[in-house]
């Protein structure tokens, strides 16, 4: 996990710490943390730099998260990177709309650092 | 604890909803703060709760879901979700609190069949100072209030018919 570079994406900075701190509780210490308070600032952030692993919201202003995951498709530096969703919209609708977006999991809030292991995992190990 | 209502939108029955509102916030809690919400004996003194936050509902069941605590509540929430020491907690504490109402209403929607798809939340508000009154199309309360670590946490889903 030493060059694992990871984006997450909420609207809320304390749930961006929270999630980074599950990460970390799971043993998944990344080199580098960054974030993006919603999908417009994500999608820039994207564009700038190469992820390893992006960890998103659903529900944010500006942008919301299904609308960032179906704009990476166009976008260079975001093929072959998981997206890891992280919501309350936790219904499997949902979920069958943000796997038909582009993401590879999905995790409801509220979530334990178990579960956030146990969902990112295998999108890294996946990845190409 | 998942059930089908009769009809989401009857008042009828809606007092059946509390242990669903309770077990959904008490998870919340559980796994994002690691504390335990306890069920009060007797009702608790309500006073000093100057933190209000809201998710608004919309689609299947229209309303609003709230949240109300006192900042001194409101601080050691976000001390525990962020693994900090109290008094280092500045205004992150409201984003703290309306992250704790939008997880409370999701877990809630999602323990009922037929809301997880059919109902969408806002993004949290949240209002500081309890010197207001709130006028929404609402015509249903259901009302429950728990304790955070002593003091009073009150759940409320207002319901517009």
């Amino acid at each position: 996990m030493d060059n694992i570079r990871a984006l997450i994406v909420d609207d809320s900075s304390v749930m961006r710490k929270i999630v980074e701190r599950s990460l970390r509780q799971a043993g998944l210490g990344f080199a580098q943390v960054l974030e993006a308070g919603n999908g417009a600032e994500a999608l820039a952030a994207v564009r700038e730099t190469k992820f390893d692993l992006i960890l998103c919201d659903i529900n944010m202003p500006v942008m919301d998260g299904l609308e960032f995951v179906k704009s990476l498709s166009g976008v260079e530096n975001a093929k072959g990177v998981p997206v890891v969703m992280i919501t309350t919209e936790g219904s499997e609708g949902h979920v069958v709309q943000a796997l038909s977006a582009g993401a590879s999991g999905y995790i409801r809030k509220p979530f334990t650092a178990e579960q956030v292991k146990a969902h990112v995992l295998p999108v890294l190990a996946e990845k190409p | 604890m998942n059930y089908i209502p009769a009809d989401l939108n009857s008042a009828t029955g809606r007092d059946s909803w509390i242990p669903t509102v309770q077990l959904a916030a008490q998870e919340v809690f559980s796994l994002m703060l690691g504390c335990k919400l306890e069920i009060p004996e007797e009702p608790p003194a309500e006073e000093g709760l100057d933190i209000t936050s809201m998710v608004g509902l919309a689609g299947r069941l229209s309303g609003i879901l709230a949240v109300r605590c006192s900042s001194r509540s409101a601080a050691r929430m976000a001390s525990r979700m962020l693994g900090i020491d109290i008094d280092k907690v500045g205004p992150e504490m409201w984003d703290a609190v309306g992250e704790i109402c939008n997880m409370i209403a999701g877990n809630f929607k999602n323990k009922i069949i037929g809301l997880g798809d059919g109902c969408m939340l806002s993004v949290p508000t949240v209002i500081t100072g309890a010197d207001y009154s709130l006028h929404s199309l609402v015509n249903d309360e259901v009302r429950t209030v728990l304790l955070f670590e002593g003091e009073p946490l009150v759940l409320s889903l207002e319901v517009h018919n």
